[in-house]
């Protein structure tokens, strides 16, 4: 029988004090007895002597002092795994919500995990295809690999989100494949956006939902991406499933994180989060990646939306130095009507020069990309100049990275949302694109390339 | 041995009691896991201690034990080739003991104390020996010698050495000092917070060659020197840091990855055992050691890995080697002192950073240098340091990136504009400096060519000049440019995408020799010159624009090192076309 406190001396916003404790361990799960029929959950942050500062997942609502019992279960917290899992939807904290019955577990495991040994790790190398150019062309994603969407409140990241998950595959293999999602503090909408689309599909019954929405406790929100993180390391390395993680939105997450560092006064680092939030997200973003040895995979894909839009606000650059790259979403090409706005410029997927070329894509895809990034952004300065000076300023090669720019907006980046382009496809089509241009400008192709794939139309 | 007991977890900071017989910054063990910490602070007999594994499950009443040992690093052969995490455990082991992941309390030696190696003795009975002097080698890897020098505290006269197969705990000889006699093995221990002692420190004179056009060229970094790479993310930071690690010509390279991304590491594990070192045709592996606290791994770790990397670099320094250690990144070392600062609740200084963050960075680049080695030899080494900077939004105004320009000699600009261009290395040449190129010029001239000084001091005034005549064309347009100016900006274009561009993943363009580097930035010049004596010979600008030696220039980035011809066949090309251009022109006249 675990020992019953009725000690609590303070709450204090998701904060609570309990004193005469003997034998608290730092990070235990803690349950208070709020009343006969209401039970919730908290976190050792801090154990000082016989005095325990307990984080309190749900609130302090209602919670009286005196009468408050508080039982400190001697375990991390622990998420019950099965592949039953699959098809089901839990709150943040790992219940099931969606009317179905409790998971009997094969195990429980302790969702904050341990470090993979980078020695263990084996390098994420193969290309997926999500059937979206500006992604397998540019930005290419690979198995293993963290790259979060970094996107704007109004744009269209669900979209996007939900393409990616339903179109992603690898090339010649037909393996098991499942969707983990994890929502933090997101709106009904948003959520059931995810989940009809799901249904809709049929990829339901090969995904695992953790949903804390935008009503539902904020620090609850501090588990839920490891609740979905533990259930996906469970898919892949013990079941040998492909998993896509989607996590959404990191920046709810990261404000529940700046919310308890401030109830507990701790010196503050930029715009008031916590010193430790690198670390913080880090653990989770890390647990993404593939294992020697082992058959499956995480590749996560965190979406956050930035603040103001601005791409150096800490959440968005402390995971941009985590994360293996970014996938940028433009309001300016949202208003043009362009889907998905990925700005391919400040875009990056840091893994993708190992997942491209001969035998994985085609061998041109390297040469071809740098080509049209450098012509891109050329076209867009050009683009710029001439909204000042007028079309006349530009020289005669300027005009055609101008339209360079244009088309491939036009064209190459924008597509539909049902639409899934092969990778072929997509490096046709930035050949043909590249056809606008003068021969001579493409440097950064060798020239067997050129000779190889270059469409034989006069370009103008 | 004395014993604690734990009254505080927060963190990876534990406070204990009855620890008042403990030294500062002595190691203990945490709990009846047996966790690594180390105290870095005392207040009466409590005593703060940072513990290097997760602490989660501890409480206060647990035991802590003090060692008496501060902390140190394992010194002997079989440091190449490993891979540590930030307190020197060696992962590979790790992972053969416990599986893929990382889980605490796990004590393993950084050496293999099993292994024999065959040493050599250099020294013979009946000499006498000061410390640093070397004893006997150790043939460690294909291209590492290992030298065994005389400890620091020992002086006198050999008494016995042999030649033999020994492990690193093996007496391979002993030394009659004036306190008696002194058995020595091929393993040493260091403190890591400690530097290591020499001679004498000596300015720094000779570059280190890296193969990386605008570095090498522009930015150089002497052997011995401290340059800093600041840079926001996405902007190439590891990039730059591992072509440095692959390409640099060092002896040994020590590479910290400091609270950086496991793919990272596991990218450096799978690469440089198959990449040849251009100089010694073996593989890379072969002269590197790797340190590693990934971002996931506990954070007080993270603060001792600098100090476990520059510690191993400052021995084999001592040994006569020329080392490079790059640090990626910084900026996560002074977090996790920041964290930690934060968990003592010391009065912070800017942006929550402990007032003496700008010293501790100091002491840390200072460990870099070109130094006389102790020893009777005289030999000399260089450490050369060179640390990524992850300023917040790009912002160098920060208190890390400040504190780091203040020490390191070269910076290293990273620009995310040029990055979302693909312009890589993404150095700023306008931002960045190094205060080694007057320092290094000689010796580069002498061994390059006489005008390597002066092609560099052209092309870089070209640069310049291209910023301003950028700044005209924004505000009036390029037709407001006379013809000159017109070609200095194409010239100017040509350096950037001909020169400064490097494709560190093409398998030519990823390293290039000073001498190549210099043709090519002579045949750019070179094409200046003649186009402008063409401009006054009336040739049509456009004509001189259309020629297809530019392109020849363009791609000399791709031709091979060994196919001298080739390169130096396009001053001849270029030759050619512009005395047809003039004659052309000069032929229309008449006509």
């Amino acid at each position: 029988m675990l020992k019953e406190y009725r000690t609590v001396s303070e709450v204090a916003g998701p904060l609570m004090v309990v004193e005469q404790v003997e034998g608290v361990k730092y990070g235990e799960l803690v349950e208070i007895e709020v009343s006969k029929d209401e039970v919730r959950r908290g976190r050792v942050l801090e154990a000082d002597g016989s005095r325990a500062l307990v984080q309190l997942f749900e609130g302090s609502a209602g919670l009286n002092l005196a009468s408050a019992k508080v039982r400190f279960l001697g375990r991390g917290i622990e998420l019950g795994v099965s592949m039953d899992m699959l098809g089901r939807v839990f709150d943040g904290f790992g219940r099931p919500i969606d009317g179905g019955p409790q998971i009997i577990p094969e195990k429980k495991i302790d969702i904050n995990g341990n470090p993979i040994n980078p020695y263990a790790r084996e390098y994420p190398s193969e290309f997926i295809q999500t059937g979206i150019s500006a992604i397998d062309g540019l930005n290419t994603l690979v198995r293993g690999q963290k790259l979060p969407i970094f996107s704007g409140s109004g744009l269209p990241h669900a979209a996007l989100a939900a393409q990616i998950a339903r179109q992603a595959t690898v090339l010649g293999t037909e393996e098991k494949f499942s969707v983990v999602f994890g929502a933090m503090g997101i709106t009904f909408e948003e959520a059931d956006y995810f989940i009809s689309d799901f249904r809709r599909t049929g990829a339901i019954e090969r995904a695992v939902l953790f949903i804390n929405l935008a009503n539902d406790p904020a620090i609850e929100r501090i588990s839920t991406p490891r609740m979905a993180l533990t259930a996906a390391e469970y898919l892949a390395f013990e079941k040998d499933m492909h998993v896509l993680v989607i996590l959404s939105d990191i920046t709810n997450y990261a404000e529940a994180l700046r919310e308890v560092s401030a109830a507990r006064m701790e010196v503050p680092g930029r715009r008031g989060y916590p010193g430790y939030m690198y670390t913080d997200l880090a653990t989770m973003y890390e647990r993404a990646g593939r294992i020697k040895g082992r058959k499956g995979s995480i590749t996560l894909l965190p979406i956050l939306t930035m603040p103001e839009d601005d791409k150096t606000h800490p959440i968005v650059d402390l995971t941009g130095y985590i994360t293996e790259g970014q996938i940028l979403l433009a309001r300016e090409l949202h208003r043009k009507g362009i889907y998905p706005p990925i700005d391919v410029l400040p875009s990056l997927s840091r893994l993708k020069d190992k997942g491209i070329g001969e035998g994985k894509t085609r061998e041109d895809h390297a040469d071809t990309m740098n080509q049209l990034y450098a012509a891109y952004a050329r076209g867009r300065d050009a683009k710029e100049l001439e909204a000042i000076l007028g079309e006349a300023a530009l020289s005669e090669d300027d005009k055609k990275f101008s339209k360079f720019a244009d088309e491939f907006e036009r064209r190459y980046v924008n597509q539909g949302p049902e639409e899934n382009r092969t990778i072929e496809q997509t490096l046709d089509l930035g050949w043909e694109l590249l056809t606008l241009l003068p021969v001579r400008e493409l440097k950064r192709i060798r020239e067997e390339y050129i000779e190889k794939y270059l469409p034989d139309t006069e370009s103008a | 041995m004395g014993e604690g007991r734990i009254v505080k977890v927060s963190g990876p900071l534990v406070i204990a009691e009855g620890l008042g017989n403990a030294k500062m910054y002595e190691v203990v063990r945490v709990s009846e896991k047996r966790l690594i910490g180390e105290i870095i602070e005392m207040r009466g007999d409590r005593a703060s201690i940072q513990v290097y594994e997760e602490t989660a499950g501890l409480g206060p009443g647990e035991p802590v034990y003090t060692t008496g040992q501060p902390l140190s690093v394992e010194l002997a052969p079989g440091l190449i080739e490993s891979i540590y995490d930030g307190i020197q455990r060696p992962l590979d082991k790790i992972k053969d003991l416990v599986g893929d992941r990382i889980e605490r309390g796990i004590e393993l030696p950084g050496i293999d104390y099993e292994r024999k190696w065959h040493f050599e003795p250099r020294v013979k009975p009946g000499d006498t020996v000061e410390p640093g002097d070397i004893l006997g080698v150790v043939q460690e890897t294909s291209v590492v010698e290992h030298r065994i020098m005389v400890p620091h505290d020992v002086r006198g006269t050999v008494r016995t050495i042999n030649e033999g197969e020994f492990t690193v705990l093996d007496v391979v000889a002993t030394i009659e000092t004036k306190d008696g006699t002194r058995d020595i093995t091929m393993l040493t221990r260091w403190p890591v917070r400690r530097g290591r002692p020499y001679a004498e420190k000596l300015p720094p004179h000779v570059p280190l060659v890296t193969g990386q056009r605008i570095i090498d060229m522009f930015f150089p970094v002497a052997k011995g020197g401290a340059a800093c790479v600041p840079g926001p993310f996405g902007s190439g930071k590891t990039v730059v840091q591992h072509q440095l690690a692959r390409w640099a010509d060092s002896d040994i390279i020590v590479y910290v990855g400091c609270g950086e991304r496991g793919n990272e590491m596991t990218e450096v594990l799978m690469d440089f055992p198959e990449l040849m070192d251009p100089r010694t045709g073996e593989p890379l592996m072969k002269r590197t050691v790797l340190v590693a606290n990934t971002s996931d791994m506990p954070v007080a770790a993270r603060e001792a890995s600098i100090y476990t990397g520059i510690t191993m670099a400052e021995y084999f320094r001592d040994m006569g080697y020329n080392v490079a250690l790059m640090a990626d990144s910084t900026s996560r070392w002074a977090e996790a002192l920041r964290e930690i600062s934060g968990r003592l609740e010391e009065m912070p200084g800017e942006e929550g950073y402990p007032a003496y963050l700008g010293s501790r960075i100091a002491e840390f680049y200072e460990r870099a240098g070109r130094t006389k080695c102790l020893g009777s030899e005289g030999r000399e080494g260089t450490l050369t340091v060179i640390g990524a900077v992850s300023p917040p939004g790009g912002d160098l105004s920060e208190p890390v990136a400040q504190a780091t320009l203040r020490v390191a000699k070269v910076f290293w600009g990273l620009d995310a504009t040029l990055a979302a261009r693909r312009h890589f290395p993404a150095i700023n040449w306008l931002l960045s400096y190094s205060l080694y190129l007057e320092r290094l010029e000689g010796e580069l001239s002498k061994t390059v060519a006489s005008d390597f000084a002066d092609l560099r001091r052209e092309a870089m005034r070209m640069l310049q000049e291209e910023a301003e005549l950028e700044e005209i064309v924004r505000l009036v347009g390029i037709d407001a440019l006379s013809i000159k100016d017109r070609l200095s900006l194409e010239t100017a274009k040509s350096i950037r995408e001909d020169f400064l561009h490097q494709n560190a993943y093409h398998e030519v363009d990823t390293y290039t020799s000073l001498a190549k580097q210099r043709l090519m930035l002579k045949a750019i010049l070179d094409f200046h010159h003649m186009a402008l004596d063409a401009l006054e010979a009336d040739v049509d600008f456009d004509k001189i624009m259309e020629l297809d030696v530019r392109d020849t220039i363009a791609r000399m980035k791709y031709v091979p090192e060994n196919e001298e011809e080739r390169l130096n066949s396009v001053f001849q090309e270029m030759k050619t076309a512009f005395s047809d251009l003039v004659q052309a022109a000069g032929g229309e006249e008449v006509a």
